[in-house]
């Protein structure tokens, strides 16, 4: 029996009082809450071991790089890779920023690139950016009425072809929780010669990862959704793809030899990591997956799943609410959804006088709400820690939303 | 519940329910479009002058209830003044939101801005308060641009 109240007790933030309730936190997509094993990793490291890794060659020195090199371990063994494909960023941003500017050493204008309608703007702005700069041109998935990728109608449009050179797609949706068919994707893309990008920051965080199986040659995420801090992302490759890009930043530790005529550059993962990395964040990233195999992914993944189901029941019950994506079946905890005639940043505001903590707007993916038709939408998101109860306060102020502007918008009679 | 009854005020529900000055009108001197990035609220504003008077302020938005509010209650306050009046109005405004409560307008000039007194108390909201205004004084300063060509 997965025992949630057992969990809650390590995240001290979840015992807070908001507004004189306490605290619903359910806007884990954006960021997740952190325990206490977590927080007091990182103020060990900082308290006892801080040094500058790989550098400094004294004692704590040592002890730094040991514990940043672990940290990369920790990640490796969590998602099936292998340590040198692991590459700490600072962010999934940055993750996907590195994959778009490195691969697109090759781009010309001749060349395709493929995203998805669903993605978040940092697996969009980054390669629009590189077809700007290279002259190749951008093309979409588009998604079904309920969030699915359109494969039928990508296939109708050939858009992946021999010109593709790069697909990038997310793994799940971070508003509609709806996973991209990577597989089929990624062999079709493959056919073509094509490298395929995944964006992995809503998945790896709620279920057991094997980034082999994605079948993705890049996958991306990121630490503080997963229990980590936040300046930590990473970026899987294949080897021997990582060991054919060029270098992304420029600096100290990404090189081999520095002469005034040119230089030579470090083997990956090295070669993407110039400058002083996040050393404490990589400790507490390794903290974190420590933390979620105690409990185990499959567990976690379960608990989401139970509590997802439970959500779209219960907000099924709330009138006039309309779901962004799948209402039912397999899909993530994010559920993204709108109310008629109250707009989110309002409805986030009353939930937030109820101590519930939900994201409300376009969530960084403002091309797939104009896909839907609306401007914007709350999300509200689980993690490990969430329980009914909590799905229970969401639905009960979504009620008294509609109460308080129905009252005062739209019962006021004779003025409409 | 009191400080929400404090940001939504009757005054504010009324103009969102029934914005005036709502649509976007010809002819007019400036188009701009401003969008608050955070919650992907989008206003486009025209501009139409009379000498140094401003004859008309007309828009078209989507947004929620503060910022559509606070831009129906900014083109009464305008319409019929001078830029520079404009202008005033909205340091004035500005610097009501800004003062976390210590801050009052006037009620004889600001009429029903007042209402948004209670944004002052929750500083995520002022962004949403001020689209409007802020779209206004670009407005504005591209037709003073314009001026000294």
């Amino acid at each position: 029996m997965y025992d949630v109240a057992a969990v809650r007790e390590d995240f001290p933030i979840l015992s807070r009082m908001i507004a004189g309730r306490p605290l619903c936190y359910l806007d884990s997509a954006n960021t997740s809450q952190k325990p206490a094993q977590v927080v007091d990793a990182i103020a060990d490291h900082y308290l006892h071991h801080n040094a500058n890794v790989a550098r400094a060659m004294h004692t704590l020195g040592m002890e730094s790089t040991v514990a940043f090199e672990a940290a990369r371990t920790s990640v490796a063994r969590f998602i099936g890779a292998d340590d040198h494909e692991i590459v700490f960023t600072k962010n999934a941003s940055e993750a996907l920023n590195l994959a778009a500017h490195t691969l697109s050493s090759r781009l010309g204008p001749q060349d395709e690139v493929v995203v998805s309608v669903a993605e978040h703007h940092s697996n969009i702005v980054p390669w629009q950016l590189a077809c700007e700069r290279t002259g190749a041109t951008l093309r979409w998935f588009d998604v079904t009425d309920d969030g699915h990728i359109d494969l039928d109608k990508a296939h109708a449009e050939s858009l992946i072809n021999e010109r593709t050179r790069i697909v990038s797609v997310t793994a799940m949706s971070n508003v509609t929780g709806v996973g991209a068919p990577l597989a089929q994707i990624a062999s079709w893309a493959h056919s073509m010669g094509a490298v395929v990008v995944a964006d992995a920051s809503q998945l790896v965080p709620h279920a057991p990862t094997n980034v082999a199986d994605l079948g993705a040659d890049i996958v991306v995420f990121t630490g503080h959704k997963m229990l980590g801090p936040t300046g930590v992302g990473v970026l899987w490759g294949r080897y021997d793809l990582l060991a054919s890009l060029p270098p992304f930043l420029g600096g100290g530790e990404m090189i081999e030899i520095v002469r005034m005529t040119g230089s030579t550059y470090a083997r990956p993962p090295h070669r993407f990591e110039a400058g002083t990395p996040p050393i404490a964040q990589a400790v507490g990233l390794g903290a974190a997956i420590d933390y979620l195999e105690a409990i185990g992914m499959e567990r976690i993944a379960e608990h989401d799943r139970a509590i997802t189901a439970y959500a779209l029941r219960r907000l099924a019950e709330v009138p006039t609410l309309r779901i962004l994506g799948p209402t039912s079946g397999e899909r993530g905890s994010a559920i993204s959804f709108t109310l008629a005639d109250v707009h989110p940043h309002d409805i986030m505001q009353i939930l937030d006088s109820h101590g519930v903590a939900v994201r409300g707007g376009h969530h960084c993916a403002r091309p797939l709400h104009e896909r839907f038709g609306v401007q914007a939408s709350v999300r509200a998101s689980a993690y490990l820690y969430t329980t009914t109860d909590e799905i229970d306060t969401l639905v009960e102020a979504l009620m008294d939303t509609l109460a308080f502007f129905k009252v005062r918008v739209d019962d006021e009679g004779g003025q409409s | 519940m009191t400080d929400l009854t404090a940001l939504y005020q009757d005054i504010i529900l009324d103009h969102y329910r029934a914005k005036h000055h709502s649509g976007l009108r010809d002819p007019y001197q400036v188009e701009v479009t401003h969008v608050n990035p955070s919650c992907g609220d989008e206003l486009e504003l025209r501009l139409s002058l009379d000498g140094d008077t401003i004859r008309d302020v007309s828009y078209q938005a989507q947004g929620c209830s503060i910022s559509q509010a606070s831009t129906s209650v900014m083109t009464d306050l305008v319409i019929g003044g001078t830029r520079d009046h404009a202008l005033t109005l909205y340091d004035g405004f500005l610097a009501m939101l800004e003062g976390r409560g210590e801050v009052e307008l006037d009620e004889e000039v600001y009429e029903d801005a007042i209402a948004f007194n209670g944004v002052a108390q929750f500083p995520a909201r002022v962004k949403c308060a001020m689209l409007g205004w802020a779209a206004l004084r670009d407005a504005i300063l591209r037709t003073q641009g314009g001026d000294n060509e």
